[in-house]
């Protein structure tokens, strides 16, 4: 009977907060497409969530390039195929790697940072000052952070993303496999469509707009103090990877699905 | 002057989950005077001013500003209302990510009542108000004391010249003289801007500085009011334990005795 009684509460607050995530998305829509706009304020989220991102976002993907063309060269030994590599990597990098990584790379910073900094502005009182001096948080804290997770994603960081994990498998392939550099670059870019790129910048705009809702979801909520603004912290990486992977596979669902 | 109160509360009550904090509180703020509340922790001091700011909804009662009833009311008549009032929050709620200029002028900076450019000039003249020397304005909330950042709450409170001001615990972690320096500001910038004050404290020195009225809750409850001068004589056991600070009395804190 217990056990029954716990998954009845389980699924109940599941709903509960599903039903208020599904409320914050919607005033945050709602106020990121109403005026008063904070320009300032989005340039500023612009620059860190994706200027100062692309350091990391460019090592992980250049060293994943390079170990995926090392993978697909010893792999398509096997069966003669070597000479397949360079498509491979563009369309593994472009339509898969390149946005998940760098999705999964930018949670772990932007989500994690946009937690703990509205979660310390919800306990030390920040969050309720800005109310009685005449602005909406949720339009001056959440809108210009989704805003701008989800220009900086597909134009800046997915974009590097791609080119820098295509740039470390070439670079792995002229100087170690042995492929000449001009057909190497001819072979991956014949390859690839506009449709890899439409999907690699999908799923970004996507994963971008989950990374900075469930940073701004889970800090806005926070409770308590040092102890709850870490609690919301985690809960904001976990789902924000969650939900990048969980989208990723509906993006390509609906992409390339036969 | 009319009779109507500046405030007025009748029957507020409000519980989180099954803690009922706010029982029925019922008290009316007169024009112009400064209300003192004290009470002991967790009497729910704090959710009766957040109750009167919209920050947080009661579940039942009422409460009129200037006769006319805030709980229900449109978000731009909220907005209205809060931009005729300034809080000074407990442990300041400066907001780290900008300066002490940008602070002061936040308030009249969201209303659009001043230029960015003549900001800074406002702000060191708010803060000379508070006794503070104009290169404070140029340092980040970071850099302040504790006294000093309270005396910024206080200019960035009253910067917008509010009808009425609301201090939450305006004392709490300063030293004594500090403590009565931050008192003196109180009256002065009450009394130069006729402003209505409400405030909330556990401090019986701020009291006798501050107060026209005081008022004493315990348990959710307003269990008496009356004037500063009847305060050390009112013959309330509750008030008389409070004031003189004893441990025994009809107030019994919830500690356990083994």
């Amino acid at each position: 009977m217990n056990f029954l009684a716990a998954i009845g509460r389980s699924f109940f607050s599941f709903l509960e907060a599903a039903g208020k995530i599904g409320i914050f998305t919607l005033l945050a829509i709602r106020h990121i497409l109403t005026p008063p706009y904070y320009f300032r304020s989005l340039f500023h989220q612009m620059m860190v969530i994706g200027y100062y991102s692309l350091p990391v976002v460019g090592l992980t993907t250049l060293f994943t390039g390079a170990a995926l063309a090392v993978n697909i060269y010893e792999g398509g030994s096997r069966f003669n195929a070597e000479s397949a590599l360079p498509s491979i990597v563009m369309i593994g990098m472009v339509r898969e790697l390149g946005p998940v990584l760098c999705g999964l790379i930018v949670a772990g910073r932007v989500s994690a940072s946009m937690a703990a900094e509205l979660g310390t502005m919800r306990v030390t009182e920040q969050i309720d000052a800005l109310t009685t001096l005449s602005t909406d948080p949720m339009k001056y804290l959440v809108a210009p952070r989704i805003l701008a997770t989800v220009i900086m994603m597909p134009f800046m960081l997915v974009l590097v993303a791609d080119i820098v994990g295509v740039l470390g498998g070439y670079l792995i392939a002229t100087a170690k496999l042995g492929f000449n550099s001009g057909n190497y670059l001819t072979s991956s870019i014949g390859f690839l469509e506009a449709i890899d790129v439409a999907a690699s910048m999908t799923k970004a705009a996507v994963f971008g707009f989950f990374i900075a809702l469930m940073g701004c979801y889970h800090g806005y909520n926070s409770k308590g103090g040092a102890q709850g603004v870490g609690v919301s912290t985690t809960n904001a990486v976990v789902s924000a990877c969650i939900l990048i992977l969980i989208s990723n596979y509906v993006v390509t669902e609906i992409f390339f699905a036969v | 002057m009319n009779n109507q109160p500046k405030i007025s509360l009748k029957g507020v009550r409000k519980s989180f989950g099954s803690k009922l904090v706010l029982d029925s509180i019922n008290l009316d703020i007169a024009t112009g005077e400064s209300m003192v509340i004290i009470g002991g922790s967790g009497s729910g001091k704090s959710v009766m001013l957040k109750c009167i700011l919209g920050l947080l909804k009661p579940d039942s009662g009422s409460i009129k500003v200037d006769g006319a009833e805030i709980l229900g009311q449109s978000l731009s008549d909220q907005k209205k209302m809060l931009s005729q009032f300034g809080m000074l929050f407990q442990g300041g709620a400066l907001f780290d990510s900008l300066s002490v200029w940008e602070n002061v002028a936040f308030g009249m900076l969201a209303e659009n009542k001043i230029s960015r450019r003549q900001a800074p000039e406002f702000a060191i003249e708010k803060l000379r108000r508070v006794g503070l020397a104009s290169d404070v304005a140029f340092l980040s909330p970071a850099e302040l004391s504790g006294g000093m950042q309270k005396r910024v709450g206080l200019a960035r409170a009253i910067a917008h010249e509010p009808k009425v001001i609301f201090f939450d615990e305006p004392t709490t972690g300063l030293d004594p003289i500090m403590a009565d320096v931050i008192n003196e500001l109180i009256v002065e910038c009450v009394k130069e801007m006729g402003a209505t004050a409400l405030t909330i404290t556990h401090d019986m020195s701020s009291v006798r500085k501050i107060a026209d009225k005081a008022a004493m809750i315990y348990k959710g409850n307003i269990i008496w009011t009356g004037d500063k001068e009847e305060i050390d004589h009112c013959g309330n056991p509750y008030v008389e334990q409070f004031i003189n600070g004893r441990a025994e009395g009809p107030i019994q804190m919830e500690i356990l005795k083994s």
